[in-house]
């Protein structure tokens, strides 16, 4: 065990006692230890674990049979590489297809919720994770996919098969919008620019009564068909099903999730997702390489409102119902954190922290009010203990490794 | 200069940063084929002149003309489109890019993956050292590497007409020397080059004609030799 490690853990541990013990503990006038105790106690046996984890790792035998060549890279690469990368994504695929016909409708409306975010955390990860454009009004994207499909619906009866392109095709001209004034803005200024972007978007759409019935929200959209053939007597026929159950809905989300995912993926890996990165890494020597760096960027910002307008869509479909205080600058908020948390650039990472982020505060419902406390506490200090994300980007390993590298490198 | 059609010239061009006059009135003209230099002090507006001329800070006034056809109103991509490219100032590359990606990205335009390949191991050749380096981070690398890849970057378009902006700062005097030795090979192979730089006496020495620059303006011109001798460049610039 590594003297370091030992010297993290206490101070973490008296870290989180002195934040955790007198809020949790005086409810009222009179502290409550057990109950202060309790909260603590979890956090640190969490900590301890990790350094338990940490410390078998260490001594354990796969670095040994790693050293040599392969010690260039990181050390983590070695315990992923064990298991070949297909037997584990089909166990997960698997895991994620039955888990509505085991799981109660509570968890299958908490899966709902993440598989959106996980759609949502993919969109924003072009932006801010490939582009590096810092938004902060991401979520008004979600809410354009989701009133398109509203009014559209409510309006003109198209079906959300139809909305869904034409809510794609909005968010995109939106975002371009959007991204066209911001576009020789970079960091703080840009973060500051959209996030006001996103609050005029929700203010709009709370106050343009005759449109959007404001705050009431609009109510008794359908719910998405599907279209299937049949032989029956008439010969072949198109029957028509409603999604209106839960597990279905879910197998929907789950669909447009995976489309999302090969989507981002082969984005990633193009030349359009090559330059993406070049500007992010430097916007002049991207440039200079003849990188068209301004519709990049805007192609940037479109691609990944399309995809929020996707989940939006979706979400207004589900529920029937939308209403501006769904799309609050809260919401941006932990989209980000999906993107940060799980590792900006890492579609593994930004999917695990979907399911993680919207999951685990309903884990914690049992502390009530302080689950919030919980949720924050816990981003911060993943954030000091694995900055670079859950599952980080080969490219940002590399980042926070930096010295390890250099050094075997020389 | 002189009835020969150059391959680059600049007439009477401007640029401003927000109210900052940064260019007043540059004309230069750079020959086919050969090395030129244009050196001057720090904040004289080097840099500025060959952002300009990419269209990264477009001119305000003025005309550019590349092979004979006007460039000042082109988008950066669709100069380097046109043959040109440029190794930024302090050596900026991608640091995050391994050492190949980066030499990728100088290729960003290309369609044509054999020859590219063959661009590649030209740079190979040129900079041996970047070779062992493929998969390092490309700031992880030492300065004259790092320089070596902004040079090799910017070859990979394989451009007629190459524009460094100072190849020698703040590097070892022994670097230095293995840059211009590259410099020198890079137009041998047919590559017009236009260096801007600080060190006055490196540059004149290796090319074939000069300018010499004073707040936004150009204040001589000629053949790199008769500048080197001239009392002027002595005091101002060689310090001799």
């Amino acid at each position: 065990m590594a003297k370091s490690d030992l010297k993290k853990f206490f101070v973490y541990s008296v870290f989180l006692g002195i934040l955790i013990l007198p809020m949790v503990g005086f409810p009222t006038t009179s502290f409550h230890a057990g109950r202060a105790f309790g909260v603590w106690g979890v956090f640190v046996a969490i900590l301890a674990i990790g350094l338990i984890a940490k410390t078998l790792r260490g001594t354990g035998g796969y670095r040994k049979s790693t050293a040599g060549l392969s010690s260039l890279f990181s050390p983590a690469s070695g315990t992923i590489k064990r298991i070949p990368r297909k037997y584990y994504i089909s166990i997960l695929l698997l895991m994620v297809i039955i888990f509505p016909l085991v799981a109660n409708r509570y968890m299958i409306d908490v899966g709902i919720t993440c598989l959106i975010y996980v759609v949502l955390g993919l969109g924003l990860n072009i932006v801010v994770g490939l582009a590096g454009l810092l938004d902060l009004g991401y979520i008004a994207f979600y809410a354009v996919g989701a009133y398109s499909y509203s009014l559209l619906n409510l309006h003109f009866g198209l079906s959300f098969w139809a909305c869904l392109p034409i809510g794609v095709a909005l968010g995109a001209v939106l975002g371009c919008i959007i991204g066209y004034p911001t576009l020789k803005m970079r960091g703080d200024y840009l973060a500051i620019v959209t996030m006001g972007f996103g609050e005029i978007i929700r203010l709009v759409l709370n106050n343009w009564d005759k449109l959007t019935h404001g705050p009431n929200g609009l109510l008794g959209m359908e719910k998405p068909l599907i279209y299937y053939p049949s032989l029956g007597e008439g010969g072949l026929t198109w029957e028509v099903f409603k999604l209106k159950s839960l597990p279905g809905l879910y197998y929907l989300i789950f669909i447009l999730a995976i489309l999302t995912i090969i989507a981002v993926n082969r984005l990633d890996k193009s030349r359009v997702g090559r330059a993406w990165v070049a500007i992010r890494e430097d916007e002049v020597a991207a440039e200079l390489s003849g990188v068209p760096t301004t519709w990049l960027k805007l192609l940037a910002y479109a691609m990944g409102a399309a995809f929020a307008s996707v989940g939006g869509a979706f979400f207004a479909a589900k529920l029937s119902y939308t209403n501006p205080n769904f799309f609050i600058f809260m919401e941006s908020c932990i989209v980000l954190c999906i993107v940060v948390l799980g590792g900006v650039g890492s579609i593994p990472g930004i999917i695990l922290a979907g399911v993680v982020l919207i999951a685990v505060p309903e884990v914690f419902r049992e502390l009530q009010t302080y689950r919030m406390l919980a949720f924050g506490l816990a981003m911060a200090v993943m954030m000091v203990l694995r900055p670079e994300g859950l599952i980080p980007a080969t490219r940002r390993k590399r980042e926070f490794h930096e010295e390890k590298q250099l050094s075997a490198g020389d | 200069m002189d009835g020969a059609n150059p391959i680059l010239q600049l007439e009477d061009v401007h640029t401003y940063y927000g109210n900052i006059h940064a260019l007043k009135g540059i004309s230069l003209s750079i020959p086919h084929g050969g090395i030129a230099c244009l050196i001057g002090a720090n904040g004289a507006g080097k840099s500025t002149t060959l952002l300009t001329i990419f269209g990264v800070q477009p001119a305000a006034e003025g005309k550019i003309l590349f092979d004979g056809q006007p460039i000042q109103n082109l988008r950066p991509e669709q100069v380097a489109a046109k043959g040109v490219a440029q190794t930024p100032e302090g050596r900026q590359i991608f640091p995050r890019m391994t050492s190949l990606e980066n030499l990728e990205m100088g290729a960003f335009l290309r369609r044509d993956k054999a020859e590219t390949a063959k661009d590649l191991e030209w740079v190979y050749t040129l900079f041996p050292i970047l070779k062992q380096r493929t998969k390092q981070l490309g700031g992880t690398l030492s300065g004259g590497e790092q320089q070596m890849l902004a040079m090799g970057r910017a070859l990979m378009s394989r451009p007629r007409l190459l524009l460094l902006d100072e190849p020698s700062l703040g590097l070892a005097p022994k670097l230095v020397k293995t840059i211009f030795q590259a410099i020198l090979t890079i137009n041998k192979s047919g590559t017009t080059i236009f260096l801007v730089e600080q060190n006055a006496h490196m540059a004149l020495s290796n090319s074939d004609m000069g300018y010499v620059m004073e707040t936004g303006r150009i204040v001589l011109e000629d053949d790199a030799k008769a500048l080197l001798q001239s009392e002027q460049v002595k005091k101002a610039y060689l310090g001799e």
